[in-house]
């Protein structure tokens, strides 16, 4: 039987394993960012910073030049970088527990400052790399090993919704949500990612894609049903669509 | 060539030295008693071709210059003793990723919020790593506002070439006095700083290996070598260690005090000699690394010694260590809230002198 090689590795994603569990999307994420900047020729120009979670090693799978920013900072780490590299392309990639509870502060003065900076949030509604406790994106009623019982709204309130929060930002120049469960939603991901480095690259302001995602690991379940929690459970209240799309530049 | 003498305070010239060794980026919030350095950088850095921004909180800032130093950028921060608590975690990722970059520590009174007066309480904090891991920082410690432009142009020297955050620490008094200063010959450093390791430098991508700054060690044994290598690169710095002497050679009695206070030592020590006592001054200038060796020099002369601080008794730890089996120190520590005077200093000599006890 011959193999037909129905496309190529993009050079930007290392050819090397990871340690992301099976049914992970991490993976379909950072190709997605690295054939992006592949495509547009600017992975030479484009500088990582990384988070911590389970996407804590992304240094070793992306091949751009990278640095590691403490938990929650990416967001300042990135400021400091473009200010002072303006012509460089910094984007940082995020989980949840990372961007959306501890890093919070970061993220929004970074976002109302509008910094020329691109951020991949993603989103799998649980802290995957310490062995699922709960987020602030975990959905109410869910069960993780910090909230045995479910997720109470009344007590631990609601999973934050970051798309929306960003869009009503006015440094904000582009903020989406999708998901990756589908062909037909992959494609508008890699389209709404497109947009979230153009922001940047036309001087617009702080572009940001929220990203649906998996962890069949933590959500006990197997990669097929992991991949319908996300159409039955996560977009009836995470719903995917495009926020916020400034076009023009934005003016100090 | 040099400028002529200005009159500026201390935190000014803490942002004039910044500027003149070619800063690229300052981060930093307001906290007193510093507010002269964030205050003079927006006026006067944009204007020097560097970037300037009010970050949100000191964990901000501090991460805003990690990033900033990643790309091989001079870069700095300052503060006060409860902000620069607030940026402990970065300073040990800094460390740990051998990251290089300055930052300004003009202590007050602590611990907790403490008050908005001059004092030393950092001392440990400063020399000791100050936050989790097995690190250290190089600390320098001004007690003019000439060492503050000095030292703070130095201190890019020490980042750079340890690869690794590096202190400048003074306090409420060296902060808001104001003095003479000349400004010298900027020293913006060459194209190729860096170069070897800094995100995005020569030779770009895809010609050399892709580059990552980071603290991570996972792998069996890894952690281990990089610690070993850190602490290797602290040791080398010892050779580095100084300290002022002031009347020394024929001091019976050696004071070891450091920045402002030793400033006030100073004047003290010559109402005392004009009294026909031998009494010098030993002001360490590096407070990591301390310089212990030419301390313990002056203990084989078989002299007495007295630490004076402006806390309740922390760099008289690293005396005793230095002069351990040939001598022994007193201690004064001078009460937060206040700013010493020489009389005050006076009397704890005098007592040391005739054989007071601790």
């Amino acid at each position: 039987m011959s193999e037909t090689i129905a496309f190529e590795r993009t050079p930007s994603v290392a050819d090397v394993p990871t340690h992301y569990c099976p049914g992970c999307q991490h993976g379909v994420a950072h190709r997605l960012a690295a054939e992006y900047l592949d495509g547009q020729g600017l992975a030479e120009k484009t500088l990582l910073v990384t988070s911590v979670g389970c996407s804590v090693l992304l240094y070793n799978y992306l091949n751009f030049d990278a640095v590691e920013a403490p938990h929650g900072r990416a967001p300042a780490v990135a400021t400091g970088l473009k200010r002072t590299n303006p012509d460089k392309v910094v984007f940082t990639y995020q989980g949840d527990g990372d961007l959306a509870s501890i890093g919070m502060a970061e993220i929004m003065h970074a976002a109302n400052r509008g910094e020329r900076i691109t951020v991949l949030f993603v989103n799998n509604t649980v802290y995957g790399m310490t062995g699922g406790q709960t987020a602030p994106t975990t959905m109410v009623g869910q069960k993780t090993t910090t909230s045995p019982a479910g997720r109470c709204a009344s007590t631990e309130g609601m999973p934050l919704r970051m798309a929306e929060i960003m869009a009503a930002l006015p440094g904000v120049a582009f903020s989406a949500r999708v998901a990756l469960d589908s062909v037909k939603h992959l494609a508008k991901a890699r389209k709404a990612i497109r947009h979230a480095f153009e922001a940047q690259l036309k001087d617009g302001g702080l572009g940001f894609v929220e990203i649906l995602a998996t962890c069949p690991t933590n959500w006990k379940m197997t990669s097929v049903q992991a991949n319908e929690r996300i159409s039955k459970e996560l977009i009836p209240y995470f719903p995917l669509g495009v926020f916020k799309d400034l076009k023009t530049p934005g003016a100090c | 060539m040099e400028g002529g003498r200005i009159f500026v305070k201390g935190n000014e010239a803490v942002a004039m030295g910044a500027i003149d060794a070619g800063l690229k980026g300052y981060f930093g919030y307001p906290i007193t008693p510093q507010n002269e350095i964030p205050e003079y950088m927006s006026k006067h850095l944009p204007k020097a071709g560097g970037a300037f921004v009010q970050a949100e909180s000191e964990v901000a800032a501090v991460n805003m210059v990690l990033g900033a130093a990643a790309s091989g950028a001079r870069a700095m921060t300052s503060s006060s003793s409860p902000g620069i608590s607030l940026m402990q975690e970065s300073i040990s990722y800094m460390a740990g990723s051998e990251i290089p970059c300055v930052i300004v520590n003009m202590m007050r009174g602590g611990p907790g919020l403490g008050d908005i007066n001059t004092a030393q309480g950092d001392y440990f904090q400063s020399t000791r790593g100050g936050g989790h891991g097995d690190y250290r920082t190089p600390c320098l410690a001004p007690s003019t506002c000439q060492e503050a432009y000095d030292m703070t142009r130095e201190a890019f020297e020490w980042a750079f070439k340890y690869r690794t955050p590096t202190l400048v620490v003074g306090d409420g008094i060296l902060g808001q006095m104001k003095e003479p200063l000349v400004r010298r010959v900027p020293c913006p450093p060459g194209p190729d700083e860096g170069s070897d390791w800094r995100l995005g430098g020569p030779p770009a991508l895809p010609g050399r290996p892709r580059r990552a700054l980071r603290s991570l060690y996972l792998n069996e044994g890894e952690l281990a070598q990089v610690n070993l290598r850190l602490r290797d690169k602290y040791r080398a710095m010892q050779a580095e260690a100084r300290a002022d002497q002031f009347l020394t050679e024929d001091a019976e009695l050696v004071v070891v005090a450091f920045g402002s206070i030793g400033r006030i030592v100073k004047s003290a020590i010559r109402k005392l000699r004009a009294r026909g006592h031998k009494i010098g001054l030993f002001r360490p200038i590096t407070l990591f690394p301390f310089p212990d060796l030419a301390l313990r020099d002056l203990a084989y002369g078989g002299r007495r010694f007295l630490t004076i601080e402006h806390n309740l008794g922390q760099m008289v730890d690293d005396v005793r260590l230095a002069v351990r089996g040939l001598a022994d120190s007193d201690f004064y520590g001078a009460l937060s809230g206040t700013i010493p005077t020489p009389d005050e200093f006076e009397a704890a000599m005098e007592q040391a002198i005739t054989g007071g006890s601790r």
